[in-house]
């Protein structure tokens, strides 16, 4: 299912991202960095929130707008009862729908705030997500500290966050299009290695958003997916090579682009709700203001998995959000 | 989607296990651990005029302490990524897994951090410890008289 926009605008945008995203290739891109994990805060979790006030704060004031004049405000991040949106939101003091879809929370909550805009509920709207490698740590995994030998198909979770606010204000950057994804497992249940679980889901949302603009891989000057890491990326590249696709060197993964994967500690790439969407939010829509990019496609993706039924061996549902935006000329 | 066809494209997509690589680090890193803990027994020994076993107790201590530390200091995981089980199966493996709970739980405070969150890793080694030396230590008595 593709929803079609016809006046939404991006008005102004904003990523801040953690010390290891500030030695990675995007680092003069993001509005803010931070020197150390704990963000000045006591505790991971405060400086995940940290990180989205900053965020949010940053798409306001470059944008001339006051918290006042939001409508409507959509976020969502990964951690239980959605801990980090929620916390934040409460000073907002705005209507507030919190969203999850794991990693792909990105796409769902730019939506959200699309179709509230598009429909003219909102003049204004403001959606944000954020994700922190320690509290991501802490609530999928183990301890940050404790020392287990981590597979190499794992991924690092992005520290950062990313907020944009929409608007029925024609800007040179336009929200064109929304594939909702449909939930695919096929069976895959190593969490260590989600990367690979979540390619088909991409694949599915990105053959669906194609089918339904009846558009090609020529018409996106770059097609960016989630945190498919380099396993999922290469599998994904399969998968469209079988069907006799020519990807024509368009598409690309937010999570191989914000680390240097050869030379940073990072094992396979990226993830995180803060992957797609502080790359989106910088190096993408940077392009496409500068008129590098004419049409982008973000296909964030992520993995629906819960630890409970991961240790109750089931397999790991997968999503995929696509978000399309185009550049408009003369604005 | 035709499960099929993902799960056979994905095995080529998978990347080599290196087994054999970390079965020799882990090797060499626990031996190394092992060559220490031997020489500070001398030393005990040779230092404070202990008795073995009381030397033997005193290293013990001494790895704990200094995998808490490193632990504490953000070291332990790093050189845990490389060395694997040569780090895990040793008593640093064990000290490790409580003081880095216990640090993580450190945020809710005493009671339900601390304290609730420090056996999370290594309730299962103290369970099935506990259980299976009630097990053999019956098993023992009951076929040796103790």
């Amino acid at each position: 299912m593709t929803i079609h926009f016809n006046q939404v605008y991006v008005a102004s945008r904003a990523a801040v991202a953690g010390p290891l995203e500030a030695q990675g290739p995007l680092k003069d891109l993001f509005d803010k960095t931070y020197e150390d994990a704990y963000c000045n805060e006591k505790s991971f979790e405060k400086a995940e929130r940290a990180m989205l006030y900053d965020a949010c704060d940053v798409a306001l004031r470059k944008g001339g707008f006051k918290l006042s004049m939001m409508d409507v405000a959509v976020g969502g991040d990964l951690i239980n009862q959605l801990t980090s949106s929620h916390y934040f939101a409460r000073d907002l003091q705005l209507p507030f729908i919190g969203m999850y879809a794991a990693c792909a929370t990105s796409s769902l909550v730019i939506a959200q705030a699309a179709m509230w805009v598009e429909y003219g509920l909102a003049k204004h709207a403001l959606a944000f997500t954020s994700s922190h490698g320690a509290t991501a740590e802490r609530q999928f995994r183990f301890p940050n500290e404790y020392g287990i030998q981590k597979k190499e198909t794992t991924t690092t979770t992005v520290s950062g966050a990313g907020a944009v606010v929409l608007s029925n204000t024609p800007s040179n950057i336009k929200v064109t299009a929304f594939t909702a994804g449909r939930i695919i497992d096929w069976d895959h249940s190593d969490a260590n290695d989600m990367g690979l679980a979540m390619a088909p889901a991409a694949y599915d949302t990105l053959k669906r958003h194609l089918a339904d603009c009846g558009t090609d891989f020529d018409d996106y000057d770059i097609i960016a997916t989630g945190d498919l890491s380099q396993l999922g990326f290469s599998f994904l590249m399969d998968l469209l090579y079988q069907d006799g696709m020519n990807v024509h060197n368009r598409l690309h993964d937010c999570g191989l682009m914000i680390y240097d994967v050869q030379n940073q500690d990072v094992f396979c790439g990226g993830s995180g709700c803060a992957c797609s969407m502080c790359v989106s939010m910088s190096k993408l829509l940077n392009d496409m203001e500068a008129g590098i990019y004419h049409r982008v496609l973000v296909i964030a993706t992520g993995a629906l998995l819960s630890p409970v039924a991961i240790q109750q061996k089931e397999s790991i549902p997968c999503i995929a959000h696509a978000i399309c935006y185009e550049r408009r000329e003369g604005i | 989607m035709e499960k099929k066809r993902l799960q056979e494209t994905a095995k080529k997509h998978v990347p080599p296990q290196h087994k054999g690589k970390n079965a020799l680090i882990a090797f060499i890193c626990g031996g190394t651990i092992g060559a220490l803990g031997q020489c500070l027994l001398y030393l005990y020994m040779e230092l404070f005029a202990m008795e073995e076993k009381s030397a033997l107790s005193l290293v013990v201590v001494t790895i704990i302490l200094a995998t808490a530390l490193a632990t504490g200091f953000g070291v332990y995981d790093k050189l845990a990524q490389r060395c694997g089980a040569g780090l895990f199966i040793p008593i640093s493996g064990f000290a490790n897994a409580l003081s880095a709970a216990a640090l993580e739980g450190r945020s809710e405070g005493p009671i339900y951090g601390i304290g609730t969150n420090m056996f999370k890793l290594a309730g299962s080694v103290l369970t099935y410890g506990i259980a299976s030396a009630f097990f053999f230590g019956a098993l023992r008595f009951l076929m040796f008289g103790g």
